[in-house]
């Protein structure tokens, strides 16, 4: 894979942007979809997270990245449990992959060459304790969606077949991409993320040849514009590693719990994730902002993208659920 | 020069352009029907360059992109990994590739996207304008060229541009901000939404310039890259005289997001392109582009093939004769049709007592007929104006609907507005005895909210569809809608919302019949057929058989 482009040099996209660094802050709040049309640069945004996310510690060699030593699973066949220090995993889940890849299964090489029963690892054992990215999500098979459905449900893994029995964790926050033209997603798979965001292209001339411009500089010489934007990544990522830390201190008032509730129940949002992934991404984002408090101003902000995907479709409505939310907005907060 | 010559010499600088930077520019989509003319374009495209290979949609993941051999890891007892058919090429031809589905498309946009090639040529053989290639991939080749109005012999046989030089040119061809600024007003002017199309338009101005021996790109080279890349992409042609400010109303139908980047916000007249870009660009559109958009706006099939619509036959499907084929992820194996296959080989292959001795080529894999189960949606209007005698009448036909439908396997479900709401008195169903009892119990009275039962039951046919049936919806009423959407009794709100909502159904293609069972046909019930796309039935008196059978005319039992 070649390098991505830094996210730091992503022109505009403001909620996008914010999403993916509210999710790097707490990956408590279930991952991100983003939805749009062609050529506005999803994927190049969803590769850039990777940078922003923090390294993990995680046992060598472990295939599953358990973090203690009593947690790496016996058929990894470990001897040493040595710990280190390793990027945040992102894996990357192909259309038309097989199932066989995203649950493990049993290992060719070594049942044909040696006759022995061995388990090899799939996607889900590498992305436990990271992020599994699916780009056009909504292009997914239907038995690969149920799998994920389940497994994100239950945090394991489990592989019975051709003779194994395996569990290893699978705990993983969901990042897709897609294009709606192409098909709609299923309300479970929906509900999986924690925040979505709608992009479009830029409506600023200016703002799309500065976009032309960049992307044409990193195709053109991609180390050079690696370095020349490092310093400003690097920023975000700090800022990022410090909102972590300063999450758990970042207080809640009862007013602010009455407006999330206020909110979801104008919007008619099903169930009550609605109101705590608002309520997570609020205080994720007073962390990142440097505020002690989570304020009214805050929920204003990642109200759109922590409920626009929960409400129920309303065929009459063609403003789309974004414009809606905002128009509760103004009239639950004032 | 007659237009298909222009045509012609057109797409042949798109060869010349793409052989100079294959992967920078990704490919050409090539729209025209299997002939001499094709055939003496794609022999061009042969003389450019390494390997060229030939991909079609039938082809499994493991031979496109790599991966394990399975009938060699079995024959060599060691995992053997193929390659794929893309690692090697140079040159993709993509054959049929109006067939390829979207995810198929996805899979080789996300190839495309690593940036290790092959460059692809698209042949895209699709007979109407609804049938093309699939956006997904169309988008991220520059080039788009149709060759359908060059007569043969307008389709001059040539050699290329001398690449060899240009490539080693085309490092060290710089533009300036000023060219990407004109590609990209341009872009907008002519509404094209993606922000790939300037970025490939200036790489193959770039590569124009290194084919003219030029380390700067000039202004023809613009001409000829907006020529090339924007044109085939252009969903509007802007107004002759300058007024920019008003053009954004004029498009007709693109969706909202392309019609705001068009009106440069930042309107200076700087950044509108040359006059002459833009009839560069126009004159290079394709005639049957500009009679589309004349003809209101581009047809973009919103609703789209998505995963979640597919219409899978789900839980039968009647069993087609196996096929010879490729194991993979997704297909099943036919035991018996495989070892029958095998059987006649066996002495050859030298079976003694041993196993029976199977070869790659006696796999058979086993294919379904896909077909959907129908699911008739009744929705009823149970107000006070509809007499009681209605109700008995649309009862009895959901009962002799569902004793048919026991011979033509068709599910039933049954919604009924009254009052202020629509309720699901019967979710999909077969089942004859729970059938008669819900029906039983259907209460009667009250207002007609009519739009709320023809959401309801758009709800449930959007639900039935995702679940794999074939869903229709027949409307029972007399149509004197009173109660809005909102629950307020208001006539003029009320029919308005009706309206839309038949709209809606219309959007998402349901087939339906709307049946009038009022003492005389109502005229407003009649246009609201119309805003469903549905049949109009005036009954007077509805009697159950006649109903039936009717409805059954209607859906095409």
């Amino acid at each position: 894979m070649s390098d991505a482009f830094p996210f730091a040099a992503i022109v505009g996209q403001d909620d996008m942007k914010r999403a993916m660094i509210l999710t790097a802050i707490d990956p408590k709040l279930g991952g991100v979809l983003v939805f749009g049309d062609r050529g506005t640069g999803k994927s190049t945004a969803v590769r850039g997270l990777a940078s922003l996310l923090p390294p993990i510690t995680a046992v060598k060699g472990c295939p599953v990245n358990a973090e203690k030593a009593r947690d790496c699973p016996d058929w990894a066949g470990l001897d040493a449990h040595v710990l280190e220090e390793r990027a945040t995993p992102v894996v990357d889940l192909p259309l038309g992959v097989t199932e066989d890849r995203v649950t493990g299964a049993l290992d060719i090489e070594r049942a044909l060459t040696r006759g022995e029963k061995a388990f090899q690892p799939g996607l889900l054992a590498g992305a436990n304790r990271g992020y599994l990215y699916v780009d056009e999500v909504n292009l997914l098979e239907d038995h690969i969606v149920d799998l994920l459905l389940d497994v994100a449900q239950s945090g394991e893994n489990v592989v019975e077949r051709e003779g194994l029995s395996i569990r290893h964790p699978a705990r993983f926050v969901l990042v897709g991409s897609g294009n709606p033209e192409e098909g709609e997603l299923r309300p479970q798979l929906l509900d999986r993320f924690g925040l979505s965001v709608e992009i479009r292209s830029p409506d600023d001339i200016e703002e799309r040849i500065e976009v032309v411009q960049r992307r044409d500089a990193f195709e053109n010489n991609p180390k050079a514009f690696l370095r020349k934007w490092k310093k400003k990544t690097d920023a975000i990522r700090d800022q990022i590693a410090g909102a972590r830390e300063a999450l758990p201190k970042v207080t809640t008032k009862k007013a602010a719990l009455r407006d999330c509730a206020g909110l979801c129940v104008a919007l008619g949002a099903d169930g009550l994730r609605g109101e705590l992934t608002l309520l997570r991404a609020g205080r994720a984002l007073a962390a990142f902002e440097g505020d002690a408090t989570l304020t009214r101003d805050h929920i204003r902000t990642v109200a759109p993208i922590a409920l626009s995907h929960r409400l129920r479709r309303d065929p009459l409505d063609e403003a789309g659920s974004v414009a809606r939310v905002t128009r509760t907005l103004d009239e639950v907060l004032g | 020069m007659s237009d298909g010559a222009v045509v012609w010499a057109r797409a042949t600088r798109a060869l010349d352009l793409l052989n100079v930077d294959p992967l920078g520019l990704g490919g050409l989509c090539l729209r025209a029907r299997s002939g001499p003319v094709r055939e003496r374009f794609l022999e061009r495209a042969g003389q450019l360059q390494g390997p060229v290979a030939r991909v079609h949609h039938a082809m499994t993941d493991e031979a496109l992109y790599g991966g394990i051999d399975l009938a060699g890891t079995l024959a060599e007892h060691r995992v053997v990994e193929t390659d794929g058919v893309l690692a090697t090429a140079r040159l993709a031809l993509v054959a049929s590739a109006e067939r390829w589905t979207s995810a198929q498309a996805a899979r080789l946009g996300a190839h495309l996207d690593q940036g290790v090639g092959p460059a692809l040529i698209l042949l895209d053989e699709g007979a109407s304008p609804e049938e093309a290639a699939p956006a997904a991939l169309r988008e991220r080749l520059a080039f788009g060229v149709d060759l359908d109005t060059v007569g043969r012999l307008e389709a001059t046989p040539g050699q290329g541009a001398d690449w060899q030089a240009a490539r080693a040119l085309l490092d060290q061809v710089k533009s300036t901000p000023e060219d990407a600024r004109a590609l990209v007003a341009l872009a907008a002017r002519f509404g094209v939404d993606t922000l790939r199309a300037p970025l490939l338009a200036l790489r193959a101005a770039r590569a124009a310039a290194a084919v003219a021996g030029r380390t700067d790109v000039s202004a023809e080279d613009i001409a000829l890259a907006a020529e090339l890349v924007i044109a085939p992409r252009a969903t509007r042609v802007p107004k002759p005289d300058h007024e920019p400010e008003t053009e954004a109303p004029e498009a007709p139908s693109p969706p909202e997001d392309q019609n705001n980047d068009a009106d440069p916000k930042s309107g200076s007249d700087q950044d509108l392109p040359d006059d002459i870009l833009v009839e560069a660009v126009t004159a290079a559109l394709p005639e049957a582009v500009l009679a589309h958009l004349a003809a209101g706006g581009v047809n973009r099939n919103a609703k789209g093939a998505g995963a979640g619509q597919v219409r899978r036959g789900n839980r039968r499907g009647r069993p087609l004769p196996a096929r010879a084929g490729r194991l993979s992820g997704q297909s099943r194996i036919d035991v018996t049709a495989t070892l029958r296959a095998a059987a006649p080989w066996q002495g050859l292959r030298g079976r003694g007592d041993g196993p029976v001795r199977l070869e790659k080529s006696d796999i058979r894999l086993r294919r379904f007929e896909e077909q959907s189960d129908r699911l008739l949606i009744f929705a009823v209007d149970a107000s006070g104006s509809a007499a009681l005698s209605r109700l008995a009448e649309a009862k009895g036909a959901v009962e002799q609907l569902l004793g048919e439908a026991y011979a033509r396997r068709d599910h039933v479900a049954l919604v009924a507005f009254r009052g202020a709401e629509a309720d699901l008195l019967l979710p999909p169903t077969r089942s004859l005895v729970q059938t008669k009892r819900r029906l039983a119990a259907l209460p009667g009275g009250g207002g007609t909210p009519l739009a709320a039962g023809l959401q309801a039951a758009g709800a449930l046919a959007v639900q039935s569809r995702r679940q794999g049936y074939t869903p229709a919806i027949a409307l029972l009423t007399d149509g004197r809608a009173n109660i809005a959407l909102d629950g307020v009794a208001n006539r003029i709100a009320a029919m308005e919302d009706s309206t839309q909502m038949a709209r809606w159904l219309r959007r998402e293609g349901f087939s339906g019949i709307v049946i009038d069972a009022g003492t005389r046909p109502e005229r407003a019930l009649g246009q609201l057929a119309g805003e469903m796309g549905a049949r109009y039935l005036p009954l007077p008196r509805a009697d159950a058989r006649k109903l039936s059978t009717a409805l059954g005319d209607a859906l095409g039992a």
